[in-house]
């Protein structure tokens, strides 16, 4: 702040702040704003899921199983996107489905970045045989396709919501220890961290307060990928009876439901995967664009 | 090269023992003991549950039974199927070619189209040429596969009625088992209808287990290509009046190949994440509709066999990427 007080007391044109300067390189991608406009949206309809849903997600209209979409012939205004078969309304589903996913994808990314972060500085900063440790254990999980990993993690715990959530975080681990760890061993030999230690500043605190701060662009940009992947492997496992259990309304679990009426009624197929593709497509949007204005030198 | 090789195939020696480790942890990690599961829902008298469990050797101490466990690995007994009862390193080696087929041809089908639309993206950079193949393949690459493949099904099985649902190949063909790749083997048959027919039934998995490396191949190759088109070399092949075909295949493209290789490589884990979800879809009958099944039926050693299996292809195909990349680039090999 001192600076650009200064700059004013001279008469020029202040140097954009930080965030200003973030968001100017931000915006320049129209899809990383098509990103950002479409997650806005989902929190929004997260948040007010019982608010927006015309009907209640489990209510069962029982003479209403399968009506088709609004438009459709035999479509019934009541019901925009159509029924499910036993009845229920596919866009309240859909719109509590936002909540779950949103929430599937922040708990699964909490866990793993934090745990990931914590990791990863000790391998870097420790290094020795703590780190070789950590790292071959990365190396194992890595070695197993992700959702794999999830299906094992998932057949030890018991399917359900919760366990599917550790089983994401857990496979997504590995890629945030390794960040961490490559950006601690770049950090760890430049001045400001000598000159800190030298000033007397503990490991726990050159880790944490000295260094952190200073690798958190690349760990940004993957916690947003993250978010993505950690949808799609919600769905995967919901899809296949591993993730959560009916009737809750999760978009995987909702298309494994309805897999036998595909021929009659695509509708209860097409939206609820529809609804995932657009959600890790926007996440997807959000994680470039904020790679690209975060790090200039990935910028291709 | 020979230190490089060995100092890169040591480096797996402790990766494949925490495979093991995971493997055998998976078993004693599940709720609920090992005789218990095999028993099933039926309860059990207690000397009935201690005669099995030293029968198993499972009053052991931990260390000695993983050991042990280790040595029947190495010999290659993996156990057996708890529904089946049939030895698990058996079935995954019946079932494996299926996936194999069936990775071979979404890989190849990736490759094919996703390198020249990558090429054609950096070369015709900002324009509706780039952008659209840089929007198809985001969209790829943010597709629930499980779900790309149903509405596949729903379209070109169900509306047109052009390929089949399911399985690998019409019930009516009883093809002997020569390869179990059911294109070699129907060829091997000489039966051309058979052929056909196993053709049809591997086009929709193809696509839907391809689309994702296609997105990623392309992309890959896009940034590679627009890296080198920067370099002097391009230039100084442009100022020799070469045709534009032969600075852009020969010159550029072979340079921007090495990364792309490494990606096409490294898709193999990702390809058999999105195996298990395309064979479950299409009843393809290879190992991830198996290690599926596994699960939801509580087959233990199905899991742990298969778990220990997929590894153990995944670390080989790595290295073996590795090791090219390094025969390649001599950079690496030095690093």
């Amino acid at each position: 702040m001192p600076e650009i007080a200064f700059t004013a007391a001279l008469g020029e044109t202040p140097a954009p702040g930080p965030l200003r300067e973030f968001w100017n390189a931000y915006a320049q991608s129209r899809g990383a704003l098509i990103g950002l406009a479409l997650i806005v949206l989902l929190i929004l309809l997260a948040i007010f899921a019982d608010v927006v849903s015309p009907h209640p997600p489990n209510e069962q209209y029982r003479e209403f199983t399968l009506t088709p979409p609004a438009w459709d012939a035999g479509g019934n205004t009541r019901f925009l996107l159509g029924t499910d078969p036993v009845g229920r309304d596919m866009l309240s589903r859909l719109i509590h489905g936002t909540r779950l996913s949103l929430l599937i994808g922040l708990i699964s990314v909490a866990i793993s970045l934090s745990a990931g972060t914590i990791l990863g500085m000790i391998a870097g900063y420790v290094r020795g045989l703590t780190e070789t440790v950590i790292m071959r254990l990365m190396d194992v999980m890595l070695s197993l396709p992700s959702l794999l990993l999830a299906i094992a993690v998932v057949a030890i715990l018991g399917p359900g919501l919760i366990n599917a959530m550790y089983a994401i975080a857990i496979v997504l681990l590995p890629h945030y220890v390794r960040l961490a760890r490559a950006a601690v061993i770049a950090e760890a030999g430049r001045e400001y961290v000598a000159s800190s230690r030298i000033a007397g500043a503990g490991p726990l605190r050159l880790m944490f307060n000295t260094i952190l701060p200073n690798c958190t662009a690349p760990l940004i940009v993957q916690a947003t990928l993250g978010f993505s992947s950690a949808i799609l492997d919600a769905a995967a496992l919901g899809f296949l009876g591993l993730g959560a259990q009916p009737p809750t309304p999760e978009w995987g679990s909702m298309l494994a439901g309805a897999l036998e009426f595909i021929q009659r009624a695509s509708w209860v197929v097409t939206f609820p995967g529809l609804a995932i593709l657009i959600t890790v497509l926007a996440f997807n949007l959000m994680g470039d664009g904020l790679r690209d204005a975060l790090d200039p030198k990935l910028k291709r | 090269m020979l230190a490089f090789l060995f100092r890169r195939v040591s480096l797996i020696v402790p990766t494949f023992i925490g495979v093991t480790l995971l493997a055998f942890a998976l078993i004693h990690l599940i709720p609920g003991d090992p005789v218990e599961n095999i028993s099933g829902e039926r309860g059990m008298d207690p000397a009935r549950r201690e005669r099995l469990l030293r029968e198993f050797g499972l009053d052991r101490p931990l260390p000695v039974q993983y050991v042990d466990y280790v040595a029947n690995v190495l010999k290659g007994d993996l156990g057996t199927s708890l529904t089946t009862h049939e030895p698990v390193l058996d079935e995954f080696t019946t079932l494996f070619p299926a996936t194999v087929e069936l990775a071979f041809f979404a890989m190849l089908l990736a490759t094919i189209v996703g390198l020249p639309a990558g090429i054609i993206a950096a070369l015709k950079r900002n324009t509706v040429a780039d952008y659209a193949v840089m929007g198809v393949s985001l969209t790829g690459y943010s597709m629930p596969i499980f779900w790309w493949a149903l509405l596949l099904i729903l379209f070109f099985s169900v509306q047109l009625g052009w390929t089949p649902v399911s399985g690998r190949i019409a019930v009516e063909y009883d093809v002997p088992a020569l390869t179990g790749f059911m294109l070699i083997d129907t060829l091997r048959a000489g039966d051309a209808s058979a052929f056909r027919s196993a053709l049809s039934h591997l086009i929709l998995p193809s696509i839907a287990l391809g689309t994702i490396p296609l997105a990623v191949i392309a992309r890959m190759t896009r940034s590679a290509m627009l890296e080198v088109l920067r370099e002097d070399y391009m230039r100084t092949a442009r100022a020799k009046g070469l045709p534009q075909w032969r600075v852009v295949l020969v010159h550029a493209l072979r340079n921007a190949l090495i990364p792309v290789i490494t990606v096409i490589g490294l898709q193999v884990g990702l390809l058999l994440s999105g195996a298990i979800l395309t064979e479950t879809i299409f009843s393809w009958p290879g190992v991830g509709n198996w290690l599926v099944h596994g699960v939801q039926s509580r087959d233990y050693p199905v899991v742990q066999g298969g778990i220990l299996l997929v590894a153990t292809i995944v670390i080989t195909v790595n290295l073996i990427v590795d090791l090219t990349y390094g025969v390649v680039n001599p950079r690496i090999r030095h690093a």
